[in-house]
């Protein structure tokens, strides 16, 4: 494991300088069973401890890494690689050519689209970005949370969805005034992803039960729960499968106007944002789930309740990521499906890692898949890249980002920690 | 270990520079942009939005593509298309196709509907398309919209021919059908059917029943989904133990438990829905034939009439006339079906094209 909380370390994405937060160290390695949740943690805290140039450098590599796939998967280029040696500017100018077109378009998807006619065109992008990335920084920042705490919280989609369908409920069977009726929605829909992650907190604080197994398990059985909620008597609507649509009155406001999908949820998810990183940082609980994360048995000795806090976590995070159902439904797609939830839980998991679990650095990483996630369309629609370059991207990032020292050795950065680490970090 | 990875290296190497040793094409600027004669000949942009089934799934999505592409092959219109992972995906994507410039979008399947829909309100000056579906209103009331298109089928028809082959193939003299959803665009192949075996009974004086469907009444057998296989199996089950052998499924994959059921079974036989079931499940050895949906044909039409220079949103209706509907091959039936039937139906076909008979269906488009 890498031990970077060196006073060195460049630390930009981070909130707060926290003096207090503890250091690897106090981890020590003789603890007790159970030995396989030690290497976990070792391994998350290890991840979430790369530094923000290992985190740029992985998106860069990412970026080359696509480059070649792009062009593996161009036909144009493929066919000058036949006669590279008879006229190798034909193959670097289609090379060119694929790459640019493949990044341009990802741009104008992403961002700015300079080929739009309208101006409300050329800058809808951007607001489709953020759009799609405030449910993945809400669910980023409950998954964020429970890895400080030391928990591998696969569950974010079980919790969405629970979320997402207390709230659908909530927002079109109830007949409520404006203001009231939105707030009533996000609260069933944070209850509901509560409910959801407090399950396998329970199981996990009182019965040993470990939290991968039973968020995965939660996954599957909410996926099934949903598509049975949806076809009892209560969500029936004129379309299979697909729930009533939410009242006026519970839907999020849009903030730019009817043209551009950006609501309310981009304000309430930055407020989130600050709220956590409060409760992490400033807060007794917030010490205490990270006393916890880095070393439950330290904790224990100090006097804390490891269970309460563990569930706690959970719920916590269940909260969040039900919010982030709330977002589907009350705000962007305004009815509850079959599968409302797309990625969103496992995309939070790459989020928060990206993010090094911190809320700010979860914001950003949020922000950047959601440009990711935006500018693919774009990208395979008008640069016939196939649209699943992104979610390669994504898997490529994230693999860089949970090894370090490779990333560390491409970009020639100093290892944090000095030789010692060093010599740790290889062995590893 | 090393000297084997520089052995391979070298090896790849090798056969990289071999292979890039190729003729380069000569510098002919005619020879690019050969069908460059096209442009101009429609201001037309079609577009497709699959649903999460994707552009390869032997159903919908797959069906309104080749129609797109043929679109584009024979009318010289511009083409562009985009696949939905999942429901949050549509109104993102159909509004990328917007972004790209497209006049005409079409939704792949019913569970576009509210995305279409909203796009169809929010951009009037585009053009929409949705398969096999109309709009409605919050109250289940259907709505006209003036930019977007239903693309219906009347598939009462082509399953009246169905019915009608089901019942001259039926040994016990019962033969069945069940729904996967209790909705119009489901019912109506059950009408049909229906119609068919009545048809059956009168031409040749025999007593075919059918379960699963009362016309008169609108109430019949439903699985409740159209995913759940072992549902379709088990309603098949019931439907063999009361003496069926012919069954129906208008239930998208659940009538794969149908499949399930007779094979179990050991005999009875079915007719698909949708497309020709022959060639895209495991069950063709049972499947007599298809009531099909030419989904292709419904998104090729409406682009044609788009490139003629006019748009309506009256529904496109798909038809035995404009081959919108039809019924497939007998495959390995061929042969099994009498030469009588064989005859019967194309002659009931062509009573049903010139008008001559009508199939009456509450749930027709």
């Amino acid at each position: 494991m890498t031990q970077d909380e060196g006073s060195r370390r460049p630390d930009a994405v981070e909130d707060a300088p926290t003096a207090d937060r503890p250091t690897g160290e106090v981890g020590a390695p003789d603890q007790q069973p159970p030995s396989t949740s030690n290497a976990l943690r070792e391994a998350l805290q290890s991840m979430m401890s790369s530094s923000v140039l290992v985190t740029v450098g992985a998106v860069v590599l990412a970026l080359v890494i696509g480059s070649v796939l792009i062009l593996v998967g161009d036909t144009a280029v493929q066919s000058t690689l036949g006669y590279l040696f008879q006229r190798p500017g034909d193959f670097f100018r289609e090379a060119g050519r694929a790459i640019s077109d493949s990044y341009v378009a990802l741009f104008q998807g992403a961002i700015y689209d300079s080929e739009a006619t309208t101006a409300e065109r050329r800058v809808r992008p951007l607001t489709e970005t953020l759009t799609i990335a405030v449910p993945l920084i809400f669910a980023g920042l409950g998954i964020g949370l429970t890895f400080r705490v030391g928990l591998f919280n696969i569950g974010g989609q079980s919790q969405l969805v629970l979320g997402a369908i207390l709230g659908a409920w909530v927002g079109f069977a109830l007949d409520m005034p404006p203001v009231v009726h939105i707030v009533v929605v996000l609260f069933a829909a944070a209850l509901g992803g509560a409910i959801a992650g407090a399950i396998p907190g329970v199981l996990k604080a009182r019965f040993g039960a470990h939290e991968v197994i039973t968020t995965i398990m939660l996954n599957n059985t909410s996926r099934y729960f949903l598509l049975w909620v949806l076809g009892t008597g209560a969500f029936l609507s004129a379309t299979p499968q697909v729930s009533p649509g939410l009242a006026e009155t519970a839907r999020l406001p849009l903030l730019l106007g009817g043209s551009f999908r950006l609501h309310l949820g981009f304000v309430l998810v930055l407020l989130t944002a600050f709220a956590v990183w409060w409760l992490m940082e400033r807060s007794v609980l917030g010490f205490q789930m990270r006393a916890v994360g880095v070393n439950p048995e330290a904790a224990r000795t100090a006097g804390m309740s490891v269970r309460k806090i563990t569930v706690l976590a959970m719920a916590l995070a269940g909260t969040l990521c039900g919010l982030a159902g709330a977002m589907q439904v009350a705000g962007t797609e305004g009815r509850l499906t079959g599968s409302v939830y797309g990625s969103i839980g496992f995309d939070a998991i790459t989020v928060a890692l990206l993010g090094r679990s911190r809320p700010l650095g979860t914001v950003l990483a949020g922000i950047l898949f959601g440009a990711l996630a935006a500018g693919g369309r774009i990208m395979s629609s008008r640069a016939g890249t196939e649209a699943e370059l992104v979610t390669v991207l994504q898997a490529v990032i994230v693999l860089l980002i949970a090894a370090p020292p490779l990333v560390r050795s491409v970009f020639r950065l100093p290892a944090p920690g000095g030789p010692r680490t060093r010599a740790k970090e290889v062995a590893a | 270990m090393k000297k084997s990875i520089l052995g391979a290296a070298t090896l790849a190497v090798a056969a990289l520079t071999l292979a890039a040793c190729g003729q380069a094409p000569s510098d002919d600027p005619t020879t690019d942009g050969g069908d460059g004669g096209d442009t101009g000949a429609s201001e037309v942009k079609a577009c497709l939005v699959s649903d999460a089934g994707g552009f390869d799934d032997q159903s919908f999505n797959q069906a309104g593509f080749e129609g797109l592409q043929r679109a584009e092959a024979e009318l010289g219109v511009e083409i562009n298309q985009i696949e939905s992972a999942s429901d949050a995906d549509f109104a993102p994507n159909i509004d990328a196709m917007i972004q790209e410039g497209c006049t005409f979008v079409i939704g792949a399947g019913f569970l576009l509907e509210d995305a279409i829909q909203s796009a169809a309100e929010a951009n009037p000056e585009v053009n929409f398309g949705l398969v096999d579906s109309g709009f409605s209103d919050p109250d289940f009331n259907p709505v006209e919209l003036d930019n977007a298109k239903p693309l219906l089928f009347n598939t009462a028809e082509a399953a009246f021919l169905g019915g009608y082959v089901a019942a001259s193939m039926s040994e016990t003299g019962t033969i069945a059908t069940y729904g996967g959803i209790p909705i119009p665009s489901v019912q109506i192949f059950m009408d049909g059917y229906s119609d068919g075996v009545d048809q059956y009974n009168e031409d040749t004086g025999s007593d075919v029943t059918l379960l699963g469907w009362d016309k008169e009444a609108q109430t019949g057998d439903f699985t409740g989904d159209f995913d759940n296989q072992s549902n379709g199996q088990n309603l098949t089950t019931t439907f063999l133990a009361q003496g069926a052998d012919i069954i129906l499924p208008v239930a998208g994959p659940v009538g794969l438990g149908t499949g399930a059921a007779l094979e179990a079974n050991g005999s009875g036989a079915m007719i698909w829905v949708d497309s020709d079931g022959y060639l895209t499940t495991d069950y063709g050895s049972l499947i007599i034939t298809s009531v099909m949906k030419e989904i292709g044909a419904s998104v090729f039409d409406s682009i044609e009439e788009q490139v003629g220079g006019s748009f309506s949103n009256e529904p496109y209706v798909g038809t035995l006339e404009n081959g919108g509907v039809s019924l497939a091959e007998f495959h390995d039936f061929e042969g099994q079906v009498s030469q009588e039937v064989v005859d019967r139906i194309a002659e009931l076909e062509e009573q049903i094209i010139s008008g001559e008979l009508v199939i009456e269906s509450p749930n027709a488009p």
